[in-house]
């Protein structure tokens, strides 16, 4: 039969009183296409009913269980045990504001994004129901769709070395955002206006170019080329500032 | 205790919560949503195939319209549905999906000029008009006349919720996460609100409103086997439900999927059978076309749960630490074909159970998919039995499925439902004032800080929580299934009954502090027994099978005696549910027919009763036709 796998799980609930970040081992036996999904809800269903973490799909999808899995961030739900060694070692993701043991505020982070970049289609245009849509090239739908596949699990912005150093840092997940808008022909900012948001060291000069958010993406979202095509853009948009105000 | 005012909340923030929210932003008002995860977590992202619409701007879906939308729907809900919502329903979308191209997603679009697709592992042609280049297009899906389903590559419910997420952030409406909502507060005529259990920290808030809509998805998750998030666990239904005064529609009416994979019930596509997998059994053999001879594997989703079912029960399932299944096997399909044309499968199997389907079997077994039951509500959304309560979605028994619903039409129904009810709710708001009277406030947020004190401190018992839950899961797993009979519906009724009896008697083995997750599973176990024991009730009282509602002892659909909807109280205090019934819809536009697949004998209903209740429309020519 399989493997007994030894866990171990970081543990604090900030709302007890007198509890103190600490590690707990736990000892689970392991059965055919065990995932972490199944390994969690099983600890907390059999051994430790206290446990803390977050699932939502359990299907890859939705990028509710983004943990750190043996030192780097990954989706539990999609990790097997029977890739991981014999001992699995849990954290929560850094960088985001701690619930309770493995699961972190990533909501909150998130909706401050989409404040700061202003996520959503910008048109002066008024929706007519009565009107035939406005057509679209499909290459620019599908390069659309390509951008917009971040599921906001965090594991980017826990794995950027600025990020951690700087809380307003934008991270990869939000420039990927602004990406996502410049390539839409019915969103109407001009560079300029993208270059208000991010054309800073909290957005894109902020960027080390490490490349460690492309590297941990459960996606495989093309931020690399991304942060360069806004870096590209963005330098544009200042030089051409620069020699607009003398 | 903090308490937060709004003119509309929401509790729900998937596509029709969401969808209701921004209707009335726009018209001025302040709406809130609740959500237990990050909006965009919702299940609505989950799906992927796409949301139906007759924009007929495709070469498959030329000739489409709304008329023949609305009578796939009506055939799909195997005549259960609200004609009258179903006409809404087909007339509004696809002023709804240019609405959501608007908003900013990213729909594929017609590419003119020639292509090819697959039907049934066959390849064929066709050719796109030039003057169509650019508009939405749409793809196949069963049980619909034309190609109408919209849809972004293989994620149409991320893509729209994002779009639907944004559009609320523009629109600043406040959407909070980690909040869940524990119980209605009202009056006994009116609802006020809700109360909301902070997740971050398990401290309880008040959310007053003038309206209130429940918006929550579906509740796979009373059973053991579903393809539903973790979060699809009924909490919505249980508040509307233990007011004693609100009815839960049909709640016999429960989609099962024959392929959701072994252990953790993800979906599977149809697209595999469509394209040519088999299902074998625990001797590697086929076993479909001894029971359907013509169809197969390729028979409707509930045929092949159904077979597949019955051939498990006959001792040909293959034993596992998760329960019994059967295989799927796609290897023949080769590398090409699984690496192109199903990706998606490819992946799953690759990430989930870690094996590669072009060399090995795919474990799979039926699996609880979609809620046709709901809040039952007219078809304003308006709630039954308590003033100023909405309902949408998935949550909602609206009823434009009936007894099966369609693929792609409930994600459609999310954004045109919450459009529709949206829009009903804002005529509420502009005629109506109110008063919160704090005894009702005080009263129910005591009595839950009661229920948690209680609980927490074993008060009633000391019963696991989880163990408790597995009953009913189990039970309804064995009773209450694909097939249906007497003894085993009996059996289940009996069976929750003991389990309501230990419901009521569980205590927490940890200390319930802060984001605890035992606490709130204890808090909805009753209510979620009593969604169970629904079910099982109106299933045992249905002796007719109708869509995906199964009776082995009564295999005909009895139109003469059950063309009705099962609504099902609560009373308070009691240990069954009142079951009560009303006609299925108030005007036949399509009168009763055959649905043309599933087979079986139609027992037809009387026939003054039906002319008299049918309208003139220009869909029975239209049905005829085709
Ligand atoms: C695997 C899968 C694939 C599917 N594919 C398709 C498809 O291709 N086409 C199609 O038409 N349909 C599909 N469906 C069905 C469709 O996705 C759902 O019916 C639809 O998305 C439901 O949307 P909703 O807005 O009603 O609810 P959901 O999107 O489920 O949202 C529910 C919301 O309620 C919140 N909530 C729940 N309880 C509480 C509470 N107590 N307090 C506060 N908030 C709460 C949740 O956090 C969430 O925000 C699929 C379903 C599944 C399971
Ligand atoms: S490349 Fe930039 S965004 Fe990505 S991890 Fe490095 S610093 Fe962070
Ligand atoms: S960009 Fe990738 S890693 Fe970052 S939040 Fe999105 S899906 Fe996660
Ligand atoms: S639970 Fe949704 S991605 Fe893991």
């Amino acid at each position: 039969m399989g493997r007994q796998l030894k866990f171990e799980i970081f543990r604090y609930n900030p709302e007890r009183k007198g509890d103190v970040p600490h590690m707990q081992e736990f000892i689970l036996d392991e059965t055919p296409n065990m995932t972490l999904f199944i390994a969690l809800n099983r600890l907390r269903e059999e051994q430790d009913p206290s446990l803390v973490f977050d699932f939502c799909c359990r299907a890859g999808i939705c990028g509710a269980c983004a943990m750190v899995i043996n030192g780097r961030p990954g989706l539990a739900c999609q990790t097997k045990t029977k890739d991981q060694p014999g001992h699995i070692i849990l954290h929560p993701l850094p960088v985001f504001k701690l619930v309770g043991d493995l699961s972190v505020d990533t909501g909150v982070w998130f909706r401050e994004m989409y404040a700061k970049t202003e996520s959503w289609v910008h048109t002066n245009k008024v929706f007519d129901p009565v009107k035939e849509e406005e057509r679209m090239d499909n290459s620019v739908a599908e390069q659309i769709y390509e951008l917009e596949r971040c599921i906001e699990c965090g594991c980017c912005i826990s794995a950027c070395g600025t990020a951690r150093l700087r809380d307003d840092f934008m991270g990869a997940a939000a420039l990927n955002r602004i990406a996502r808008f410049v390539v839409d022909p019915r969103d109407e900012r001009t560079d300029r206006e993208y270059f208000e948001v991010i054309g800073n060291d909290n957005g894109i000069f902020g960027c080390m170019g490490l490349l460690a958010c492309e590297d941990v993406c459960p996606k495989g979202l093309p931020l690399q080329n991304q942060l360069g095509f806004l870096r590209r853009k963005m330098g544009i948009t200042a030089m051409k500032q620069i020699f607009r105000k003398k | 205790m903090q308490t937060f005012y709004s003119d509309l909340l929401v509790i729900g923030a998937g596509l029709s919560g969401e969808r209701v929210a921004c209707e009335a932003a726009q018209n001025g008002f302040k709406a809130t949503c609740l959500s237990i995860v990050p909006a965009r977590r919702s299940h609505s992202s989950a799906a992927q195939g796409g949301m139906q619409a007759a924009l007929g701007n495709c070469a498959k879906g030329e000739g489409d319209n709304s008329d023949v939308h609305f009578i796939d729907t009506v055939k799909g809900s195997d005549w259960g549905c609200d004609q009258e919502v179903a006409r809404l329903f087909a007339d509004a979308a696809p002023i709804e999906m240019r609405r959501l191209a608007a908003w900013g997603v990213p729909w594929n679009r017609v590419v003119p000029g020639q292509s090819f697709y697959f039907k049934g592992g066959e390849k064929f042609e066709k050719y796109e008009k030039e003057e169509n280049e650019g508009l939405i297009t749409a793809r196949s899906f069963g049980g619909t006349a034309k190609w109408r389903t919209c849809y972004t590559s293989d994620g149409t419910g991320h893509a729209v919720m994002c779009t639907m997420d944004n559009r609320c952030a523009q629109l600043g409406i406040d959407v909070f996460d980690k909040k869940e909502a524990i119980s209605l507060i009202h009056d006994g005529d009116k609802c006020m609100g809700a109360v909301v259990r902070d997740l971050r920290n398990g401290q309880l808030e008040v959310h007053l409103a003038k309206a209130t809509a429940i918006c929550t998805g579906g509740f796979g998750r009373i059973y053991k086997a579903t393809t539903n998030a973790v979060i699809c666990d009924g909490a919505g239904h249980i508040l509307a439900h233990e007011t004693g005064l609100v009815p839960i529609g049909n709640p016999e009416s429960i989609q099962f999927h024959p392929t959701g994979i072994v252990p953790t019930d993800i979906l599977v596509t149809e697209g595999c059978r469509g394209d040519g997998g088999t299902l074998l059994d625990v001797n590697e053999e086929r076993f479909m076309h001894i029971y359907e001879p013509e169809k197969a594997e390729l028979a409707s989703r509930d045929v092949v749960s159904r077979r597949m079912t019955e051939h498990m029960r006959a001792g040909k399932g293959v034993k596992s630490p998760y329960g019994e299944h059967l295989w799927l096997d796609i290897r023949h399909l080769g590398d090409k074909h699984i690496s192109t044309k199903l990706r998606e499968v490819d992946e799953i199997c690759h990430h989930f159970l870690g094996i590669d389907p072009r060399t090995q079997l795919i474990p799979v077994r039926p699996t609880q998919h979609y809620t046709m039951a709901g809040i039952r509500t007219n078809k304003d959304g308006a709630v039954y039995g308590l003033k100023g309560l909405y309902s949408a979605g998935e949550a909602a028994c609206w009823d434009m499925h009936g007894f099966n619903r369609l693929g792609g039409n409930s994600l459609a129904e999310t954004v045109v439902a919450g459009g529709i009810i949206g829009a009903k709710i804002v005529e509420f708001l502009k005629g109506y004032e109110t008063t919160f009277d704090t005894k009702s406030i005080n009263a129910e947020v005591k009595r839950q800080e009661e229920r948690i004190h209680d609980v927490t401190h074993g008060r009633n018992g000391k019963l696991n929580v989880y163990e408790v839950r597995n009953e009913m899961q189990e039970a309804l797993m064995k009773g209450c299934f694909v097939f249906r009979n007497k003894e085993g519906l009996e059996e289940c009724v009996e069976t929750l009954h003991g389990t309501m009896e230990k419901a009521r008697k569980v205590g927490l083995v940890s200390d319930g502090v802060g984001a605890n997750h035992e606490l709130a599973a204890a808090m909805k176990l009753e209510g979620q027994v009593r969604l169970a024991m629904c079910i099982a009730q109106a299933a045992l009282m249905r002796t007719e099978s109708r869509g995906s509602h199964n009776r082995e002892d009564f295999p005909e659909r009895n139109d003469a005696e059950w063309l009705n909807r099962t609504l099902a109280y609560w009373p308070e205090g009691a240990d069954m549910p009142d079951l009560q019934y009303e006609d299925t819809t108030p005007l036949f536009e399509l009168p009763p027919g055959d649905r043309g697949y599933g087979g079986g004998k139609i027992i037809p209903a009387d026939e003054k009763y039906v002319t008299e209740r049918t309208v003139k429309s220009p869909v029975t020519e239209i049905g005829k036709k085709k």
